[in-house]
């Protein structure tokens, strides 16, 4: 690696953000075994545009981080030299109910944001299992996370509206606006949005939001295969229900499609009866007690949050939601056949379904993923690798194959990141 | 190229049947919905499939032909004007319906289907496709791609870039793309998708479209209420979205709008000095419970009247009414301005009395429809262009207009788009910094800026050296753009 350009001491950091603020990276900040220097926490947007001109110059290579619940996420980077940490930078700018739009700065924490939301009884429509750990707006915005309540109010890049970002120059740009209904300019905050660091920092985002639901009920289907699985997933999308979630939860002991319903009390009332009415073929259908549904309905993915297991690898099937029956087939078939364990969960209705593998040896874990990888990919969908100990990430590319708009994405990095100066490596092609 | 060779390639490409070089039949597309910006352009084109239309834009792109794609040309900010000396492609033959896939609830349509085909294709399944601009019976799916269109109830389903799942693209170079994941979710990469829709054509053609359907809501109830002025209809549309409740759609219409529908289309509107339409849609429970709501806060805030549309025809005769305003507007003035901007919601009183001001300033009249949900305005400024200079003025207050909403916290244009008419406008909105990051974007898609150049941005760039002796770009000969 050549240093002779990276000039940069502690104390040109420190000069930025304050003494207290920039400090020697420790192990733990360390990226797929990639360690990086230093960290910095920069306080305002203006600091992390004169961080991104110091690096820029200087040729260091940086790392945007909120509270870092994303690091497994992505190739391992090529090199890295500066973590900047958005953590600092947790406000709520501005927040009028009555226009149910709220900005914030990139680094608050998605649940502190609910908290203050709360007392409004209004929401950002975005649950991400990760914000449990502490996962910051900024973070969910740049890895695109997502929770079951997509199913109802779509994914992140549905509800933000306005972003500022820092470009790897130092440039402090913004688009759209604090309006839900905007078409002035081009969309940059859905362009950031899963953008993984890749073309510059958020500095803050604007969202939609909406009320807080009064009510809510979680009906469950017991299943007792994967055909049933399908078709119980495709009674409830087929209906003119409008439920918030729609789960899948398989493991050895479990088998279960959770319906959450959400809305007034009489509303929820009579979408369960109907979503009763509707699984009762597929099996035993029974409410879930709160307590219950906390726990099962909608459910945690396999492989995230602080208590996964560092040995499992985890993967992201995007599929047509319609093909949920070959999903659990392809999946439980792979697995078996390499004697691995697996269990999965799921958005039924969307397509996404979230499966981790453990027991086997690497050999094993890597062939459950490319072939459904293979599998999957040539049905319209992709395989990417959420989480995996190191070995396994070096022989697997976590995206899998981009399709034939790669170059176009080398392109827009090219413009916004020309000295690739921004987690080089980790994003898709090796971008 | 020579043009005669141009049409010689382009004939051999399409047919002659499919090139329209005769001035007198250009002239039939020298703007869009837009009609105060003019330009003929040197040919245009009638592809029929996603082939042709790589083939003429790798034509294009060879000789360094600007283009510009066109749907049904109902657009609002001249967004398909076409270019002088540059190529119109009219993809209006290309409107069939690939496929229909219920099960994963989507269809694939090519750009020129126009929009109100696609939820009659599936209205016998039970299903819809939920963006609805006013123009759905003529403006095409790939026109509503390039605009980012909304419609009246986008308030609760969110605009055309929440319901496109997927495009075939053909770049400014001529090669094809597939963005979005298309019947899957959560493609890898940037979210080139998002990106594309509403860029008004200036970064690539959509030559097959994946858009999302929805089921169609178990229940529908409309209502129309009356209220003294349009600050008391706005306390109405405040009590009932701080209620919690998601309407539909919830549109406002002051005096001299009701005025000029009422004349035009007869929708049985109560004489009142603002009128609110409010529909609810869902669940059958929840509908009617919350459609209670709405009634006590209509009467709370003082509602002089409220009817109930009682069923589907007096449903459609509330949204023919809403539907027709700008049209309406020639049964009260010989010409009008229409404008688009948007504020906060709870801006909304402050703008429209900002307006009602200015109104009185210019001493002209100004009509006010608007998604009041979203805070989106449609003032319409009535003037009549026999009369020496009140076209100009009547642009004028419209343009102020837009900076109060700008002042407000608002934007520029909620659905319009910025095409050529507001271009000079986006410095207002957006710093140098904030513009030439948004052409880091054009020019990554279009490095030689070929697509739609002259829209959006007042100061198009082109991208980068090019390689070899310098040839002056047609589009800097053509003064639209300088280099970068």
């Amino acid at each position: 690696m050549d240093t002779s350009t990276k000039n940069v001491s502690l104390e040109d950091l420190q000069k930025i953000v304050g003494e207290e603020h920039a400090r020697e990276a420790a192990e733990e900040d360390a990226v797929d075994g990639v360690a990086p220097s230093f960290v910095a926490e920069p306080g305002s947007t203006e600091e992390i545009s004169e961080l991104m001109k110091l690096a820029g110059e200087q040729g260091l290579t940086a790392a945007p981080r909120g509270s870092g619940t994303k690091t497994p996420l992505g190739n391992p980077p090529r090199e890295l030299d500066l973590i900047l940490s958005t953590t600092r930078m947790n406000e709520v700018i501005e927040h009028t109910p009555g226009d149910q739009v709220v900005r914030v700065q990139a680094g608050l924490k998605l649940e502190d944001l609910q908290e203050q939301l709360a007392g409004a009884d209004q929401m950002l429509g975005i649950d991400p299992p990760e914000a449990r750990a502490g996962a910051t707006v900024g973070g969910i915005v740049a890895a695109n996370s997502s929770g079951p309540r997509r199913y109802s109010y779509g994914t992140i890049r549905d509800l933000i509206i306005g972003i500022t970002v820092v470009l790897p120059d130092g440039t402090v740009a913004k688009a759209g606006g604090k309006v839900v209904k905007n078409v002035a300019g081009y969309d940059l905050s859905k362009l950031f949005t899963g953008s993984l660091g890749t073309l510059g920092v958020i500095a803050t985002c604007n969202f939609r939001l909406h009320p807080r639901p009064e009510a809510a009920r979680t009906v469950a289907v017991e299943l007792d295969s994967t055909l049933s699985a399908g078709q119980a997933a495709q009674a409830i999308t087929g209906a003119q229900l409008v439920p918030s979630a729609l789960e899948l939860h398989w493991s050895e002991d479990q088998k279960l499609l959770t319906i959450l319903i959400e809305g007034i009390p009489p509303g929820v009332e009579a979408q369960a009866e109907t979503a009763s009415y509707l699984l009762k073929g597929f099996g035993e259908v029974r409410t879930l007690s709160d307590e219950e549904a906390e726990h099962l309905g909608p459910l945690d993915p396999p492989g995230s949050g602080a208590d996964g297991d560092d040995e499992e690898v985890a993967i992201k099937i995007a599929a047509p939601p319609a093909e949920l029956t070959g999903v659990l087939d392809s999946t439980l078939g792979a697995a078996e056949r390499r004697g691995v364990s697996p269990s999965i969960t799921g958005h039924a209705g969307i397509g996404v379904t979230y499966a981790a593998f453990s027991g086997g040896d690497e050999e094993a874990l890597v062939q459950v993923v490319e072939e459904l990888r293979e599998i999957w990919v040539r049905r319209g969908g992709s395989v990417v690798v959420r989480k995996a100990p190191l070995g396994v990430k070096q022989r697997l590319e976590a995206w899998g194959p981009a399709g034939d708009y790669l170059g176009l994405l080398r392109r827009v990095k090219d413009k916004f990141d020309p000295g690739g100066n921004l987690n080089p490596g980790r994003f898709v092609g090796g971008i | 190229m020579e043009r005669e060779q141009l049409i010689g390639t382009m004939e051999s490409i399409l047919g002659t049947e499919g090139v329209v070089h005769e001035r007198e039949q250009l002239r039939s597309y020298e703007c869009d919905g837009l009609m105060n910006y003019r330009v003929i352009p040197d040919l245009v084109v009638l592809p029929e499939t996603a082939e042709h239309v790589q083939q003429i834009v790798r034509t294009c792109y060879e000789a360094g032909i600007p283009f510009v794609a066109r749907g049904s040309g109902t657009g609002l900010s001249g967004g398909a004007l076409p270019v002088e000396s540059g190529v119109l492609i009219v993809l209006s033959r290309m409107r069939k319906i690939l496929e229909v896939d219920i099960p994963n609830q989507r269809i694939v349509v090519e750009p020129g289907v126009v929009n109100i085909w696609v939820s009659q294709e599936v209205a016998d399944e039970g299903y819809y496709y939920a963006p609805d601009p006013a123009s759905q019976v003529v403006s095409s799916i790939g026109g509503n791609l390039a605009e980012n269109s909304g419609g009246v109830h986008c308030l609760k389903y969110g605009f055309t870039t929440n319901h496109v799942m997927g495009a075939e693209v053909v770049l400014a170079d001529g090669s094809v793309v597939h963005i979005g994941g298309g019947k899957a979710p959560d493609a890898p990469g940037y979210e080139l998708l998002g990106t594309f829709v509403g860029s008004e054509g200036t970064l690539g053609i959509a030559t097959k479209i994946t858009l999302r359907l929805l089921r169609t809501p178990e229940a529908v109830r409309t209502l129309l209420a009356a209220f003294k002025d349009t600050e008391e209809a706005g306390g109405a549309v405040s009590g009932i979205i701080g209620g919690g409740i998601v309407p539909a759609a919830i549109e406002m219409m002051d005096a001299l709008c009701i005025e000029a529908v009422e004349t035009a289309v007869h929708p049985g509107f109560p004489e009142a000095g603002a009128i609110l339409i409010v529909e609810l849609d869902g669940p059958e429970a929840e509908v009617a419970n919350q459609f209670d709501e709405v009634i006590k806060v209509c009467e709370e805030n003082n509602a002089s009247e409220i009817k109930v549309a009682e069923d589907d025809a007096e449903r459609a005769l509330f949204w023919k009414g809403r539907k027709a305003a700008f049209a309406a507007m020639g049964r009260i003035a010989n010409d009008y301005y229409v404008q688009d901007a948007v504020v906060p919601r709870t801006e909304l009183g402050a703008v429209l009395k900002r307006i009602s001001e200015l109104g009185e300033e210019y001493g002209m009249r100004v009509a006010n429809v608007f998604h009041a949900g979203d805070g989106n305005l449609h003032p319409l400024v009535l003037y009549n262009n026999d009369n020496p200079g009140e076209a100009e003025k009547a642009e004028e207050l419209a343009a102020d207009i837009v900076f109060a909403c700008l002042d407000h916290g608002g934007s520029l244009t909620g659905e319009h788009g910025i095409g050529v008419d507001k271009k000079k406008f986006m410095p207002k909105m957006f710093t140098d910094e904030d513009m030439a990051t948004m052409q880091l974007l054009r020019c990554a898609f279009d490095p030689h800026g070929l697509c739609n150049p002259g829209k959006i941005f007042p100061t198009p760039r082109l991208c980068g050296e090019r390689p070899g002796p310098f040839h002056m770009h047609p589009i800097q000969r053509a003064g639209l753009a300088e280099n970068f």
